[in-house]
């Protein structure tokens, strides 16, 4: 099997200005924040984000890397509104594709499933029509000729999602309460990127936890990051649970420029390493 | 035996919190469902949905709000032990179960209209929005495929609108435009607000006041209603809580009272 371990700046080099770019995870939980953290630093522009939006969203907005977003929500959960989407909402820094839930969903699916749309009943009747004027809607061709939501697939340019575990090939395993819609992402994708606290032997995913947990097939997975705390400061259960205070001390900072230039300097200036680093001094400045 | 079986002990209208109204009202909206998914959101609804399970609605299906399906009756706030598992229900799946209709939502909107259309997503134009709210998350889909209801903790003119900015859950009057399944399904149950409850069984699917809670006057909600409300002849108070609803939100499910953070009065 293909050894497919990277490192999350080479993820980056193999993405392009101008992308479509799924992220998995949902809200503030198990989002690929090291990859997100190394966007964040590269010279891409101009991104396509497919979201179910947490900070993954937050960051990539304040970084400017962000042309148009297509999501259901964007929240960091424990606070209902991620602070940097809410001032690129109200500045119209950003245009966006607002859709339902399951919209989303669809879309993913009808690209995993190279199908052009799938029909569905939500969004009918509400305004996601109206602010998307680009979808349409499609009859039944059956004898009740209903009339559906003809939900356009999300074909992405690449997708990213934060697992528990993989193997050095890209097979992929959850092991916290929630799949999200990582296996989507991934088969919605041109090229799917799987980061994970630990790469594995093969053997040892099976092991300890059972085969249904096996999310991610190496068939649709092109790069492995082994990425410890990875996910932070969102939830990656059981590794572990959201930083709280950390998430706090996000969200209070983007309130001004000025203490958001300062977070930043502090947290998000240098590499993964220094990141991590950070924080851990963080942690350590709070427990005395 | 000095109580007779059958008699409810009495309840003394004088100890009852609005907020303990509210629940009362906002558990109502599920009488009668059996067995489907209740998924509250906020805290009123919460305690809510649990007391009509532990109570007069005992086959609701109730989740964690994470992915798990549990018996039982819990505190909010608690996780409840292992050995009350009895389904899983990661986001996937509560889409699989919103879709099949088997559900009832009840969400707190930021705008209402007198047919039900509710905004969760953006304040003024959505292009540039004064105020960023939500983004319309799952309202679309569940209003129009399953029972919806809504919980308003501060009734006024600001919530209760002539026209949302953005129709996030579809109400009668767009719903009926569309035709078919989705007017066929649509079904907003009732609106709970810290004053009173409404539900839209004014003319042509209106908003109608149905009860004023104890101490709160017709003219204040109408006062407090930014279009015009469908107003009866005859309106009744909001029911009390019983005897057992009491004990149940006071003792099992609420016992930090958090409930009176969010309903004051």
């Amino acid at each position: 099997m293909t050894d497919k371990r990277m490192t999350e700046d080479e993820v980056v080099a193999e993405l392009r200005s101008g992308m479509t770019i799924g992220i998995g995870g949902w809200g503030s939980r198990r989002k690929p924040m090291s990859l997100v953290r190394a966007l964040c630093r590269s010279d891409l522009q101009d991104l396509t984000i497919v979201s179910y939006g947490g900070p993954d969203v937050g960051l990539l907005l304040a970084a400017g890397k962000v042309e148009h977003l297509v999501y259901g929500f964007v929240s960091l959960d424990s606070i209902p509104l991620e602070p940097h989407f809410r001032a690129a909402r109200e500045s119209g820094a950003v245009t966006v594709s607002e859709w339902d839930e399951g919209m989303l969903q669809w879309g993913l699916y009808a690209a995993a499933s190279r199908l052009s749309f799938l029909p569905l009943r939500s969004g009918l009747g509400s305004d996601v029509p109206a602010v998307n004027p680009d979808l349409k809607t499609v009859t039944s061709p059956y004898a009740d000729g209903t009339e559906y939501l003809a939900v356009p697939a999300l074909n992405l340019d690449a997708a990213l999602v934060h697992l528990n575990r993989a193997d050095a090939s890209g097979n992929g395993q959850y092991l916290g309460p929630d799949a999200y819609f990582d296996d989507l992402f991934c088969g919605a994708a041109e090229r799917a990127y799987v980061s994970c606290e630990r790469i594995v032997p093969t053997a040892e995913l099976t092991a300890a936890a059972p085969v249904q947990s096996l999310l991610v097939r190496r068939s649709d997975v092109r790069g492995v990051v082994e990425a410890p705390k990875g996910a932070h400061f969102t939830t990656c259960e059981p590794d572990y649970g959201r930083d709280e205070a950390f998430q706090r001390e996000y969200a209070q900072a983007a309130a001004d420029d000025e203490s958001w230039a300062a977070f930043a300097d502090r947290y998000l200036s240098g590499d993964e390493a220094a990141y991590q680093a950070a924080v851990a001094d963080r942690t350590l400045e709070a427990a005395r | 035996m000095s109580v007779q079986e059958g008699v409810r002990p009495e309840v003394d209208a004088a100890t009852v919190s609005r907020a303990e109204i509210c629940i009362a009202a906002c558990a109502d909206a599920w009488r009668g469902d059996g067995e489907i998914l209740a998924s509250p959101m906020l805290t009123v609804p919460t305690i809510a949905a649990r007391t009509a399970r532990a109570t007069f609605e005992p086959d609701l299906l109730l989740s964690d709000g994470e992915s798990r399906l549990y018996t039982g009756t819990w505190a909010i706030g608690e996780t409840p032990p292992a050995d009350r598992i009895e389904g899983y229900v990661p986001f996937r799946r509560i889409f699989d179960i919103l879709w099949s209709g088997k559900r009832h939502v009840m969400m707190s909107p930021s705008q209402v209209d007198r047919f039900g259309n509710a905004n969760i997503s953006a304040l003024g134009e959505f292009a540039k929005p004064t105020r960023q709210l939500l983004g319309v998350r799952g309202a679309p889909g569940n209003t129009v495929n399953h029972p919806t209801s809504y919980w308003v903790p501060r009734h006024s003119a600001r919530v209760f609108v002539e026209r949302v900015d953005m129709v996030a859950g579809v109400g009668y009057d767009r719903a009926a435009a569309v035709g078919g399944d989705v007017a066929r399904d649509l079904d907003i149950r009732r609106v709970v607000t810290n004053l009173a409850v409404l539900d839209f069984g004014g003319p042509d699917h209106t908003a109608r006041l149905v009860s004023v809670h104890p101490g709160v006057t017709v003219d204040e909600v109408v006062g407090a209603t930014g279009f015009a409300l469908d107003v009866p002849a005859d309106v009744p108070e909001s029911r009390l809580p019983t005897a057992e609803e009491l004990r149940i939100i006071r003792e099992v499910v609420d016992p930090r009272g958090l409930r009176d953070k969010e309903v004051r009065a």
